[in-house]
């Protein structure tokens, strides 16, 4: 066997000189004469550690060093780095560092790990054995192991999604699709890029298993065109999947047909709500459609079909190959499994952090985070993307929690949370809230498309310390008339950033002390 | 995957063809095997000429039995399609929360100076397109951006300096 070293190829580290590097390694050992094997692996989550390189040593021993610069490749060779020495950049085991051995890696188990478009890395590491189970166990107790395992739809509504699969497997037989949510817009949010950059295969085992427990023989992923990577790795996983029979008729030696495609958003938010995605992948404008009917009985092109995020469908493999029990067994309430939390914008130990549900706020963001990158206290931080709620640190004994959240006017959404330290103004992030849902409506409803414009107006208005008592009331106004009259979420949820934004910081609006924003 | 991979897409430099409605068509052609072929068709049209030529749209409409004002609805809707040919060089600077957070308003500010180029504009030289994105998925390494293709993050000064000497090129 050809030695290793693992180079990652995720975005991240890409984004962070990962290509550079490996390209440093190449040549230096082309000028060495030695043979070893390059592998472009997913990232470990850990990105202040990116490009975090890694070793196998003749004794199979795992070895990471990093932040790895190109500079630094010629002195980690001669430092013994194939042997796995030590030097100021080893990290040693990477799989000790708190931040990781404080995981519960279901769903991440293998990103980092493998070589994402290898196969035979895959199946090597348990790959497969959930379709495996499926196929023995047949649709409907596919469907019901789903169930039993508790799992929420991770895209952000938490809708169970057993209940979802059984609606679809329900039906009678006729064409039916999967259809894989990759839009993933929100801000603060990168799990869906992480496991389709670095572990493919997943994703496309629980499209495989949802189509065998529900009779569907085809499957869409539509990924957001900003993740040129997700894309290139998932289209290569699917050739290697069909080639090797995993995708096509016969799956695996089954008695099930499926095969999948991946298609490109074209940069528009509101393609990541369900329906609208629906008529994005039918070739049209996003408008979001009207439900009943739910996509389960009427979805892509009039036919029944499963709509989820690329993590719900990357937890099903797991649950079916460790059991729903091994999956429910973990969590907090009436979330069980894990969630892939990410932890963005100003923090100090930014990455994806897997941990079953139950853990607070302030652990994630203080202990886990180690707080601001700045070093400056935290202000607030905004979870759930672009539609998620601004929680002050008087809110992080919250439990990471579907309900909890939802108790304290907020939500979870796709588990993202973006920090922000004091110097932040909450009033502009308020009046972005808005622009942000202006820019991105599908123009469908009236309080979305023009509530937003005006909610832009208005807080301008009292940025500018215009008549600030009366306009912040149209403001709230505004916001109780998209909350309630709103046909989803882009119109329906914008008032959560918003209105926390007053709520928890009213100084920052001008009320209260007149503090800061009154100066601009 | 191989090394010093590069995305699969993006603004192939200088590279974009001139449009000609039998270069359309052919396009148009290597799609309609797809189930919902519209929007393929306008990526593979942006990938080939830059953009989506105004010309293409009845062609479009043509092939897809349906209405010219579909298809420019379709069109128009999505952010990514550009009804005009970009510049040299495209610099997407993200805009979104967890860059804003990490000191990204003072870095998109920056960027558009050193750039002289305003967001949504393509300089009056053709030099550079300089356009906003919410979000590229790096928001644990922001601020970040994607330059002719190219992901960038944690920009600071050094970086500023590296994307104005990319497209004085
Ligand atoms: C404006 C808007 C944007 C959304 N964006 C996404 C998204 O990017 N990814 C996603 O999985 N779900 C998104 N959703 C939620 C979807 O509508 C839907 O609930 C989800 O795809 C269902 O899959 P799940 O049950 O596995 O979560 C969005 C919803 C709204 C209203
Ligand atoms: S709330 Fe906004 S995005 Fe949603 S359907 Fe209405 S106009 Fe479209
Ligand atoms: S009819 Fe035009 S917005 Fe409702
Ligand atoms: S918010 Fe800028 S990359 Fe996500």
């Amino acid at each position: 066997m050809t030695a290793r070293i693992y180079v990652p190829g995720d975005a991240g580290a890409v984004a962070l000189g990962a290509d550079k590097v490996a390209k440093a390694f190449a040549d230096a050992f082309a000028r060495r004469g030695l043979d070893i094997q390059i592998v472009r692996n997913g990232s470990r989550g850990m990105f202040w550690l990116e490009p975090l390189v890694e070793v196998v040593t003749p004794f199979g021993r795992r070895v990471g060093y990093g932040p790895v610069k190109p500079s630094d490749v010629e002195t980690l060779l001669d430092g013994g780095m194939l042997d796995g020495q030590g030097g100021p950049l080893s990290l040693g085991n990477v799989e000790k560092i708190p931040f990781f051995a404080k995981q519960e890696r279901f769903t991440f188990k293998r990103v980092g790990l493998t070589d994402p478009v290898s196969l035979d890395d895959y199946l090597a590491y348990g790959g497969y054995k959930g379709l495996q189970r499926a196929i023995e166990l047949g649709g409907p107790s596919t469907v019901e192991e789903v169930f039993q395992s508790g799992l929420r739809g991770r895209g952000g509504a938490g809708f169970p999604t057993g209940i979802k699969w059984r609606t679809v497997a329900a039906t009678p037989p006729q064409q039916k699709y999967i259809v894989c949510n990759a839009d993933e817009g929100d801000s603060g949010t990168f799990a869906d890029r992480m496991i389709m950059e670095g572990d493919p295969f997943q994703l496309i085992e629980g499209m495989t298993i949802a189509g065998l427990a529900v009779g569907a023989t085809k499957g869409y992923v539509y990924c957001r065109s900003e993740y040129p990577h997700a894309i290139a790795a998932m289209n290569k996983a699917v050739l290697a999947a069909r080639k090797a029979g995993y995708l096509g008729s016969r799956v695996a030696g089954s008695d099930y047909d499926f095969d999948m495609e991946i298609r490109q958003g074209a940069g528009a938010y509101v393609c990541g709500e369900e329906t609208s995605l629906l008529e994005s992948l039918e070739g049209r404008r996003g408008l979001v459609r009207a439900k009943p009917p739910l996509p389960a009985h009427k979805g892509l092109f009039g036919r029944p079909t499963v709509i989820n995020n690329v993590i719900s469908l990357a937890s099903v493999p797991f649950i079916l190959a460790e059991g729903a029990k091994a999956y429910a067994d973990v969590g907090f309430g009436r979330s069980r499994g894990t969630m892939p939390i990410q932890l963005a914008g100003n923090v100090k130990y930014g990455g994806l952090y897997e941990i079953a549900f139950g853990v607070t706020l302030g652990e994630l963001v203080d202990d886990v985070g180690g707080g601001t990158f700045t070093g400056r206290p935290v202000k607030a931080v905004q979870v759930g993307g672009p539609l998620g709620a601004y929680f002050p640190t008087g809110l992080f004994d919250t439990p990471f929690d579907y309900e909890e959240f939802a108790k304290r006017d907020g939500l979870i959404g796709h588990g993202g949370i973006v920090v922000f330290d004091d110097t932040a103004e909450m009033a502009k992030m308020a009046r972005f809230a808005m622009e942000f849902c202006a820019v991105e409506s599908c123009g469908k409803c009236t309080p979305c498309r023009i509530g937003s414009t005006r909610g832009v107006e208005t807080l301008d208005k009292v940025i500018a310390g215009v008549d600030r008592e009366r306009n912040l009331a149209i403001v709230e106004d505004l916001c109780h008339t998209m909350k309630l009259g709103s046909l989803c979420a882009l119109g329906g949820f914008t008032p959560y950033p918003v209105m926390s934004a007053l709520t928890h910081f009213p100084e920052d609006f001008g009320r209260g002390s007149p503090l800061s924003i009154a100066a601009e | 995957m191989t090394i010093g991979q590069s995305a699969a897409h993006g603004a192939a430099r200088g590279r974009y063809e001139a449009w000609t409605p039998a270069r359309g068509t052919e396009i148009i052609a290597d799609h309609l095997a797809l189930e919902g072929p519209a929007l393929p068709i306008m990526h593979a049209m942006q990938e080939a000429f830059g953009y989506v030529p105004q010309d293409a749209v009845p062609l479009i409409a043509d092939a897809l039995n349906l209405s010219r004002a579909e298809v420019h609805g379709t069109m128009t809707f999505y952010h990514d399609f550009r009804h005009e040919p970009a510049g040299k060089h495209v610099v997407k600077v993200c805009v979104a929360e967890a860059c804003q957070a990490a000191g990204g308003h003072a870095t998109s500010a920056k960027i558009s100076e050193a750039l002289n180029c305003g967001y949504g504009d393509t300089r009056p030289d053709g030099q550079v397109t300089l356009e906003p994105i919410y979000c590229l998925g790096l928001c644990a390494c922001a601020p970040s951006a994607m330059v002719d293709g190219r992901l960038m993050g944690r920009l600071d000064d050094e970086a500023i300096e590296e994307i104005a000497a990319e497209v004085r090129q």
